[in-house]
């Protein structure tokens, strides 16, 4: 009873999305304010409805509903409460559904939170979120139903895929459909905004934060992807250029470019037909992620089981949203009113520069991506893109995105006075390439030329945001100004960058040193058996068999010595989960601020001998050290007071006032 | 170039992919074509299902042309195409020889005894290495096999009735013409 | 021209530049990260190059699997149904890898026509279903196929 009610209230929230597309938007365009205000008890009907649905397959997978075939594939009675929670977007149906829930909670929380925008603005918002959810629902309902009966009921589920059963991936992926979908309402803005041909700074202003929030998720998942992959892979690796990844990773880098441009746009008023072209495109590589995904084109290491028929039924999806939306901004870019002008040297120049960087990037992974692809079609042959690719385009393109990130928030906005910058940044320069020099000679480990590039760019950037800083206190000291100033209107967005750009640098000596000093050893060990390894001891004392809630475990216990003291014990794990009778490696790590020891289970070699992984990781925690503190930066920036008090007060839109400008550019 | 046709560019170059991407949805990345069309039978000798006393070989089955169904009770799209086999046995088109891969005998034999039994005998293929050579990559798996023991078809995945008589019965029906 | 226009056409000659450098060295570095894919029989024809470094997909032979006495260099078999090659690997095998698993291994085809893997992938049984099964199949097959598979493979 209680699945068809859940597949009922899908069709219902179907129902919804249609009135909430059509209405809103026809009353806008035939001034209809009666049809307009629909908007809102629509989002809201909408999301109580796949609420509901939402909670019907969660009820599902808790009572061991097995006449539902979705949990009957994906649920057992044996799997802890939180997996059969997280079982419910543990594959294609479900995290559809978990897709919509969250487009639902985007479009009801606009419809909530958005008090400022006029109500025609905002009904058609609501409806360009309206007509994704269609598209979304009618998916579902039509192709990939998780309500879903089969008969004869079986009497035991298949189990949740072992590598899903994890705290980190039972999170990631709701963290990473917020992003995902979060990056609609940036869209529907840019729609929005397109249709009514009010391209302002308004606009830049009301969607910012949106972006921003969206950004903050789509950042924290892929964080989360990149720690689950490093643990619970059991080979170490943090990120593998797999379809999935860049297939999140392109929108991310998309979403950056996009939160700096709208910067530009609702400071300068310049940028608009740019802004809006990456609100298009953000939204539209989700969309392309989630085909990637689905579809079955690409093979990936964690893709979904792939359906042809669902794969057209997404590019036509595609081709209405993207081609449609691009299409409209073919019809009205060109009567929007270009902005305002920028000297060579500005920091309107640099922001350009740097968007055009990530931009480029993207294609490059995104050609990537699809290289075996195009090559499939074309009848090329089959071939991949070694990883080894991807990292070198990094290499090209990193330094250039940091050196802009160091000059862009030391530079005016329209104009800056060459001689005066290179006067700012001498100290910067100077520091930077002393560090980078020291870094580079053989004096620490052997010396290597990335690694003082690595540390010259951190230091670069670090160095300017502390200028930075400074400027901006107007050479006040201590604590209490900092604190004083933080507090202050319109600071957050500062201090967010400020924090996100750190983040960057911590982010990239993560990655350059795990990259470089990382220590792999695969050995076989027999009981007692000692070995070495960066300094050092590894004593393996056997495995045994320990039996888990869901699975059977043999769990091996090495101890770690460092000069005769005892560092710590680690217990990686081999476990056999009991119904996919599938083996997984579990980790056995000591993390540790500046590095990182990591042993994994190989196989059993007979005599008590197994073969073991065992890893060195200087520094490989920067990495989602980094990752957070980009996060952190994004939700002090997107929680700046000054967009609460627009909220609050429900000001109309009105462009920043001068003191705000003033203490969010830091200067003059 | 002129400024209107600057902002088609986003538009033509998403047409570009999204032909590239309709292409691909055709082309199957993991396709392993499989090398035995048109080649004979692997040989193979194996005990029966229902008596694990008396044997299944490929021998047994030459001369006639019929159907090699692979199939086991812990797949569940075999379930599914279960009707459409009974139904291919009602018609008396041809004779179908199972397959059962990588099960258990009780399991098996109670699940023809529920279902119905479509099939003239089965192969009961323990530890599925005759699956491997006839390169069964997962049940189920459908192969048609002619007079003289050459593969000529092979279906990958669930029967549908579409499937059956748009491939299965034509082909079936040809073949039997041959002389 | 004035300045105006000057310096925008600065601005864009800078950047196409600076993107066309960019674009070169990425596009130089893709043709030299390019793997192509080739089937066994297509090893044993010929159509592989020796020495540079290409992926091989197939089937994992049952019986075929050797171990060193070193414990971590393993030899096995890897067919398509019609040829078959042998593989040698040193290192931790994946997971997944089991005698009659599809794999896909990453390395070069040495003199001798061993192919030296430096990388073997064991990847997700559903990713070796043509994509109309694999959402029937998938908790199915992962079991069928782990079990003959744990049976090969006990020491």
């Amino acid at each position: 009873m209680i699945p068809e009610l859940g597949h009922f209230a899908l069709i219902l929230a179907l129902l919804m999305a249609l009135v909430l597309a059509v209405f809103p938007m026809v009353g806008s365009l035939n001034n209809t304010p009666g049809w307009v205000a629909v908007a809102r008890p629509a989002a809201f009907g909408q999301f109580t409805f796949l609420l509901i649905a939402f909670a019907c397959l969660v009820n599902a997978f808790l009572v061991n509903d097995f006449s539902v075939t979705y949990v009957a594939q994906h649920g057992n009675t044996k799997l802890p409460n939180i997996y059969k929670v997280s079982a419910v977007w543990g594959a294609h149906e479900g995290s559809l559904l978990l897709w919509a829930f969250i487009l639902g909670g985007w479009t009801l929380a606009v419809a909530l939170f958005a008090r400022s925008l006029p109500d025609e603005m905002l009904g058609r918002v609501l409806s360009v979120m309206g007509m994704v959810s269609i598209g979304f629902l009618s998916f579902m309902l039509f192709t990939s139903n998780p309500f879903a009966r089969t008969f004869p009921v079986p009497t035991e589920g298949r189990d949740l895929n072992p590598l899903l059963q994890d705290f980190g991936l039972a999170i990631h992926p709701p963290m990473l459909y917020m992003g995902y979908v979060g990056l609609s309402v940036a869209f529907s803005f840019a729609i929005a905004a397109l249709i009514g041909g009010k391209l302002d700074t308004s606009w830049a202003r009301w969607s910012r934060p949106w972006t921003t929030v969206a950004w903050v998720f789509l950042t924290i998942g892929i964080t989360l992807g990149s720690w689950w992959a490093y643990y619970e892979l059991g080979w170490g690796g943090w990120w593998f250029w797999d379809p999935v990844e860049n297939a999140s990773f392109m929108p991310w880098l998309v979403a950056t470019a996009l939160i700096h441009s709208l910067a530009v746009t609702e400071k300068r008023g310049a940028f608009k037909r740019w802004t809006v072209l990456l609100a298009l495109l953000a939204f539209s590589l989700s969309l392309l992620g989630t085909f990637l995904v689905r579809s079955g084109v690409l093979t990936s290491v964690h893709s979904f089981a792939a359906d042809p028929a669902r794969g057209l039924y997404i590019l036509v999806f595609l081709c209405i949203v993207i081609g449609g939306s691009l299409a409209l901004y073919a019809w009205r870019a060109p009567d929007v009113s270009s902005g305002g002008s920028f000297n060579v040297l500005s920091r309107e120049t640099l922001l350009l520069g740097n968007n055009l960087l990530l931009v480029v990037i993207t294609a490059f992974i995104l050609l990537g991506t699809l290289a075996p692809l195009i090559y499939d079609a074309l009848g090329w042959g089959k071939i991949s893109v070694g990883f080894p690719w991807f990292n070198t385009m990094f290499i090209i393109f990193t330094p250039f995105l940091v050196l802009l990130m160091g000059l862009g928030p030391l530079t005016r906005w329209k104009h800056h006075d060459a001689a005066d910058l290179l006067r700012q940044f001498r100290i910067a320069l100077l520091v930077s390439i002393c560090a980078g020099v020291l870094a580079a000679l053989p004096v620490f480990k052997e010396g290597s030329a990335y690694a003082g590039l690595a540390v010259m760019l951190s230091v670069w950037l670090v160095t300017t945001l502390f200028l930075s800083l400074r400027r901006r206190l107007s050479y006040r000291r201590g604590v209490a100004a900092i604190l004083k100033d933080f507090s202050a209107r319109g600071s957050g967005s500062y201090y967010g960058m400020l924090l996100a750009h750190f983040g960057v640098a911590v982010f990239t000596i993560g990655v350059t040193f795990v990259t470089l000093y990382d220590i792999e050893k695969d050995i076989r060990m027999a009981p007692g058996e000692e070995v070495e390894l960066a300094g050092y001891t590894f004593r393996f004392d056997g495995v045994e068999s320990v039996p888990g809630p869901n699975y059977q475990a043999d769990r091996g216990t090495i101890r770690v010595f460092r000069q005769d003291r005892e560092i710590t014990t680690l217990t990686p794990e081999k476990r056999t989960y009991l119904v996919q009778t599938k083996p997984m490696t579990e980790a056995g790590i000591d993390a540790g601020f500046t590095r990182d020891i990591y042993v994994s289970l190989g196989e059993a070699l007979g005599g008590g001998s197994w073969s073991l992984r065992l890893y060195y990781k200087p520094f490989v925690r920067w990495i989602w050290l980094g990752g957070i503190l980009i996060a952190l930066g994004g939700i002090l920036a997107a929680f700046d007071k000054r967009y609460r008090l627009a909220v609050n007060r429900k000001v109309m839109a009105s462009p920043a006032t001068p003191k705000d400008k003033l203490a969010t550019q830091g200067q003059t | 170039m002129s400024r209107q046709l600057r902002y088609l560019l986003p538009l033509a170059a998403f047409l570009l992919l999204a032909g590239l991407l309709y292409r691909g949805l055709s082309l199957d990345p993991k396709l392993v074509p499989s090398p035995l069309i048109g080649k004979s039978m692997p040989a193979f000798t194996l005990p029966r299902l229902q008596d694990p006393d008396a044997t299944l070989s490929d021998s047994d089955l030459l001369g006639e042309v019929f159907v090699l169904n692979i199939w086991a009770t812990w797949c569940i799209a075999c379930r599914a195409e279960h009707d459409v086999l009974l139904e291919l046995a009602r018609s008396g088109a041809v004779d179908i020889y199972g397959l059962n891969y990588k099960d258990q005998r009780d399991s098996a034999k109670s699940w023809l005894q529920q279902l119905g039994n479509p099939y003239v005998a089965n192969a009961f293929d323990a530890d599925g290495r005759t699956g491997i050579d006839w390169g069964v990559y997962g049940a189920p798996e459908t192969f048609v096999i002619d007079r003289q023991g050459i593969i000529r078809h092979k279906h990958i995945g669930p029967l549908t009735m579409e499937v059956l008589n748009e491939e299965i019965l034509p082909l079936l029906a040809a073949l039997k013409a041959e002389t | 021209m004035t300045p105006k226009r000057r310096n925008r056409i600065i601005l864009i000659v800078l950047m196409i530049a600076g993107v066309g450098i960019a674009t070169g060295f990425a596009l130089k570095a893709f043709n030299e990260n390019l793997m192509f894919f080739y089937q066994p029989s297509q090893v044993i024809a010929g159509e592989a190059p020796a020495g540079r470094l290409i992926r091989v997909g197939g089937l994992v032979t049952t019986g075929s699997v050797q171990r060193q006495p070193d414990g971590l260099t393993v030899q096995f078999a890897l067919t398509d149904n019609i040829e078959t090659i042998r593989i040698q690997y040193t290192g931790i095998l994946p997971d997944l890898f089991r005698e009659g698993q599809g794999i896909i291994a990453r390395g070069r085809l040495g003199d001798d026509r061993i192919f030296i893997a430096e990388e073997v992938l064991a990847k997700h049984d559903e990713n070796y279903m043509p994509p109309e099964v694999a959402d029937a199949l998938k908790a199915a097959h992962e079991k069928g196929v782990s079990e003959t598979g744990a049976a090969g493979t006990t020491p």
